[in-house]
């Protein structure tokens, strides 16, 4: 099981929740990829169309940033916590 | 009857709905906070009027929304409504224009995106598939980015003819279709291009708006950058009617909805020097398609003006007497309900207004 935390403007797109559970494990897209079948609006407001993260939403996998560790391949394994933090940006 | 003025800005969208034939203004908003909203459209085809919303996150990234309670509530489906196919490579950038096709098409909605695409919607707005003709267009690989990014910021269904159909790019220029979007043909012949080596090329103008003549839709304007032209026949052949204009740079291009012959628009000094002609806010006004020019500003701020107006930022209702709107980058919002011989304001101190769209609900 991987925790998936949910920043404030995206939490509306889960029900409210703040933390998901997603079974799939494996690498930073298949989580992605199972927490898109339940919640398809969330999914693409952290990722286009092409599957590529958007370029102002940041995922760290346990803490790393994952544009420094693989991006989407990125490994998590069980237990892992993904965190979604949109960046600092905009005017 | 009420009006409904749909203001489109760069951190949201607010509505303003007059009661009182549009001398004052009840505003809500923002709708959509924080994002970009360049599209917007108020189908009135449709037995209870449907709002389309174009909005781009610069986190979240664009999607398009609908309501069909003058925005008391707002829809946004599970799958995105607008996305390029995966064969394509590319992803939305943002929704730029979103246009009802004529009333005997009562579920079809046009899309113009960037990158420079055009997609259709026969569910009234709520699912976009990619128009693979225009697309696959060998000219472009040639359409390149203006400064707003590359674009179709222009749609134009003929009302009287399903099968033809005009949009407008920067760059790229104008490209029509007489087989209801199976196969598109450039129509730029008139219109000049000074910033290529050639400025007379078959394509690649940066037309910044293009609007129809309501009563002879085979008529057309456009504003381009540098250049305001004149079409007769459906956007094959151009001819300026910049003559009485202060400049012929500018952006917004308004044609009356129901009287041939008058159009307004907004005019900036130059491509270089992109404040107001003479620091003042005017809007000018044809009646004759473009033969006299008058300046419009009873009513306007009378001191040194300097916010643009963007392509999209000035509109007309569908009111008689006809109803002008439009929007500064500043964030101020006007309105005439006399067809510009007068002013008032409808909203100042909003974000950067990107888009406005009126009509009677």
């Amino acid at each position: 099981m991987v925790t998936v935390l949910l920043p404030g403007p995206l939490r509306g797109e889960a029900g409210g929740a703040s933390r998901l559970s997603v079974t799939a494990a494996g690498t930073l897209r298949a989580v992605l990829d199972e927490m898109a079948v339940a919640h398809p609006r969330l999914a693409r407001r952290i990722r286009d169309e092409r599957g590529e993260l958007r370029r102002y939403v940041n995922v760290f996998v346990d803490g790393e940033d994952c544009r420094h560790s693989g991006g989407l391949a990125t490994p998590v394994s069980d237990g892992a916590e993904v965190q979604v933090l949109p960046s600092v940006a905009g005017g | 009857m009420a009006t409904l003025l749909a203001i489109g800005t760069a951190k949201g969208l607010f509505l303003a709905t007059s009661t009182d034939d549009r001398r004052s203004w009840e505003i809500t908003g923002p709708h959509f906070p924080m994002t970009g909203v360049y599209a917007v459209a108020i189908d009135t085809r449709r037995p209870t009027p449907r709002l389309l919303a174009g909005m781009t996150s610069s986190h979240f990234g664009p999607s398009v929304a609908t309501s069909d309670d003058l925005g008391a509530s707002w829809d946004e489906p599970d799958q995105a409504p607008v996305a390029f196919p995966a064969d394509t490579g590319v992803s939305l950038g943002r929704v730029w224009q979103l246009t009802p096709a004529g009333p005997d098409e009562p579920d079809v909605v046009w899309a113009g995106t960037e990158p420079s695409a055009l997609f259709k919607s026969t569910d009234g707005g709520r699912s976009f598939e990619l128009v693979r003709s225009l697309w696959d267009h060998p000219h472009r690989p040639q359409w390149e980015a203006g400064f707003g990014g590359q674009a179709v910021h222009t749609v134009l269904p003929h009302p009287r003819d399903r099968a033809r159909l005009l949009v407008a790019m920067s760059t790229g220029g104008v490209y029509r279709s007489e087989d209801a979007g199976a196969s598109w043909t450039p129509g730029n012949t008139g219109i000049r291009a000074y910033f290529m080596p050639d400025e007379w090329p078959e394509f690649g103008q940066c037309v910044h708006k293009v609007a129809r003549d309501a009563g002879n839709p085979e008529r057309l304007y456009a504003q381009n950058h540098h250049g305001v032209y004149r079409s007769d026949d459906d956007g094959r052949t151009w001819s300026s009617i910049a003559d009485g204009l202060p400049s012929d740079f500018g952006f917004p291009m308004v044609a009356h909805p129901g009287r041939a012959g008058t159009v307004w628009t907004f005019p900036l000094v130059a491509d270089g020097e992109r404040f107001p002609t003479d620091h003042r806010c005017r809007v000018f006004r044809s009646a004759d398609a473009g033969g006299k020019w008058e300046p419009l500003s009873v009513g306007l701020p009378e001191g040194p003006f300097y916010p643009a107006v963007l392509r999209d930022a000035m509109c007309a209702d569908d009111a008689s007497p006809g109803g002008v709107y439009f929007g500064t980058r500043s964030g101020s919002v006007f309105a005439s309900r006399d067809e510009g011989d007068s002013w008032s304001t409808v909203a100042a101190h909003l974000p950067d207004v990107l888009c406005v769209c009126a009509a009677e609900v």
